[in-house]
């Protein structure tokens, strides 16, 4: 069985001048347990969409997104936040760390709506990424690819069945690209999570055997009404 | 990490904010506070004071008048009464004690009371406590002898030893000194009342002191009664009120002083509406200090919900730091309470002798930091229903 069976996923947005657009229609998609599978999309394809869509982000118009058992287009929105912190970790392009806490306080957070916070294993997954060493710095000081490594860090942290990255490396230069998408990819197969990569960025993409292009995905975006 | 932890650390993050709205709301607490309890504790122990009597017999005129002339040493006197007239009461078979007094000079402001020692033997000022000397002997009746009040005494400079000439009136005028010296016999110890602002003298030395009307030698200003019953009070008002026309009877002196705090509670109000305006301004503070930072905050909003926190847990982060702004302005009120409370205790210690407990529990040490901090907790709901409505994927940015 999938660990991801997303059937008949459509998702539209009302634009300001009161048209509705829809961003995503996806007839059929899955991901198997522990696969890693990337998507080829182009900026404003619906990709971002597409991801908040599995992470209960955003709410369905209409489909099911089923999560093991669970369908997220089925859920309440408190029950979506809940599977959301329980099952999946998320990469994003601009990292999205907490200004204000450290690298190990950020991690923790990720950890305390799932109701597992345990610095033990805070700080475990910190020196997986290489971190141990800046455990008590805030983001702005250490470096980008320092500051991806520390989300990636979060994301992985409650070993979910479900990560998701969102062009993970579309901030980073090339080495230090190649270095994150390596600890992503190796921290996935540690916690046997399915990982699930959208880019545009052919090293990155060379990198996977399964890639899959989101245009032919997403017929919204053969329709051109994608965003 | 909970969700204390959560909100400490944003109030950090907006330190300079959380410590001007913080203040904002002491300032407002404390005042608030000081108001009351000034307020409650002044008529409380105004209410209480009257240094042992239970009636006061003066001239005719307001009994307010007496009373202040005669226990708080404020006021002018209504006029005088004549030595038959203390002999009368004196021997009424209704009164216990009465201790006359005479009133018409002052050291550099502090008033001079003239009255018989069995004022400092036989009074229980306050239910088991007499007047005591500090230091020194009470004065001789036959002589230009002093005792001299623990305030009075302290801002004079003066021992025992010393000498003073008394100037005529109420009010200083150097012009009007009296030739007459006297010598300080003793000092009281602090008795938290009226007399310890006030210079004692024999009443036969007041009587009789130089450039006073020769032909008022025995007149007296007031007569401090203790009565023997408390239904006495009845039949001697009849008598000077009711029946007579030329002397006044003021009795219960509590009830006139509390009289006196009715007629100024107007007073009392508008500093209590200026005090609620400034703590509701304190709160619209907090609400707007919040809301202001919501735009900076919305980012870190979205991360959180995507870690999974709900929506309700995002609102009661922010109504929970709203009241902990207000927990922190309130524990920081207790200080300018404190403050200010002093500031009034020693002025009116400088006025009336009367020494409030600053230290003393009121109520409004609960109410009012209970109070604040609900209302900042509901300044707290605007920006948090704000948060709670917030688009998190548009919050995400940016969109691939």
């Amino acid at each position: 069985m999938s660990l991801l069976a997303i059937q008949s996923l459509k998702k539209s947005f009302v634009t300001p001048t009161g048209e509705k657009k829809v961003i995503v229609d996806i007839p059929h998609f899955s991901l198997e347990q522990a696969e890693q599978r990337a998507l080829r999309g182009e900026s404003g394809s619906g990709k971002t969409t597409f991801l908040h869509l599995i992470a209960g982000i955003l709410a369905a118009d209409e489909g099911s997104i089923l999560i093991g058992q669970t369908d997220m287009a089925r859920l309440s929105e408190s029950e979506r936040d809940r599977q959301r912190a329980l099952s999946l970790g998320y990469i994003f392009q601009t990292f999205n760390l907490l200004q204000g806490y450290t690298c190990l306080e950020n991690v923790l957070l990720g950890m305390s709506f799932a109701g597992k916070a345990d610095k033990k294993r805070a700080s475990e997954v910190l020196d997986r990424v290489g971190l141990s060493h800046r455990l008590n710095h805030y983001p702005r000081q250490l470096s980008t690819g320092q500051q991806q490594r520390v989300a990636i860090a979060r994301a992985v942290v409650n070993k979910p069945r479900l990560i998701l990255a969102d062009e993970p490396t579309g901030n980073l230069d090339p080495a230090t690209s190649r270095e994150a998408l390596r600890l992503i990819r190796e921290t996935c197969s540690e916690t046997k999570a399915a990982l699930l990569l959208v880019s545009h960025d052919s090293q990155v993409l060379s990198t996977f055997e399964g890639v899959q292009d989101f245009s032919l995905l997403n017929k919204a975006s053969n329709e051109g009404g994608a965003k | 990490m909970n969700l204390f932890q959560i909100v400490l650390r944003n109030l950090r993050q907006h330190l300079l904010s959380t410590i001007i709205t913080a203040l904002s709301i002491a300032l407002a607490g404390g005042l608030l506070m000081s108001i009351w309890s000034v307020k409650q504790q002044s008529e409380q122990t105004f209410t209480r004071v009257n240094s042992g009597f239970d009636a006061v017999l003066g001239a005719r005129g307001s009994k307010l008048q007496l009373v202040l002339n005669s226990i708080f040493h404020l006021e002018a006197s209504t006029g005088n009464l004549n030595q038959t007239d203390y002999d009368y009461i004196r021997r009424h078979p209704t009164v216990k004690r009465a201790i006359p007094i005479a009133v018409g000079d002052n050291l550099k402001g502090y008033r001079i009371v003239g009255t018989v020692p069995e004022l400092f033997t036989d009074i229980e000022y306050a239910p088991h406590h007499t007047y005591t000397l500090r230091e020194g002997k009470l004065f001789d009746p036959t002589k230009k002898e002093a005792v001299l009040g623990e305030f009075a005494a302290h801002q004079l400079q003066l021992s025992v030893g010393d000498t003073f000439h008394p100037f005529h009136g109420l009010a200083y005028d150097p012009r009007n000194q009296h030739p007459e010296t006297y010598i300080v016999t003793g000092i009281l110890k602090a008795s938290n009342t009226p007399a310890d602002k006030v210079i004692w003298i024999p009443l036969h030395g007041l009587q009789t002191m130089g450039g006073h009307d020769p032909k008022a030698a025995n007149d007296i200003s007031a007569i401090l009664i203790q009565l023997r019953s408390p239904t006495s009070g009845f039949i001697l008002d009849l008598l000077y009120n009711k029946q007579g026309n030329r002397l006044t009877f003021a009795w219960p002196i509590g009830a006139i002083i509390s009289d006196l705090f009715g007629k100024i509670g107007w007073f009392d109000k508008v500093l209590t509406l200026i005090a609620y305006l400034v703590a509701l301004v304190s709160a619209a503070g907090v609400l707007v200090a919040i809301y202001n930072s919501m735009a900076a905050r919305s980012r870190d909003i979205a991360i959180l919900r995507s870690l999974g926190a709900h929506r309700r847990t995002i609102l009661g982060t922010i109504v929970l730091e709203a009241a902990t702004i207000g927990a922190l302005g309130m524990i920081l009120a207790f200080i300018f309470y404190f403050g200010i409370l002093s500031l009034v205790s020693a002025i009116i210690r400088s006025q009336t002798g009367v020494m409030l407990n600053i230290f003393s529990f009121d109520f409004v040490m609960i109410w009012a930091p209970t109070t604040m901090i609900a209302l900042c907790a509901l300044g707290g709901l605007v920006p948090a229903l704000k948060a709670y409505r917030a688009d998190i994927a548009s919050n995400l940015a940016p969109v691939s």
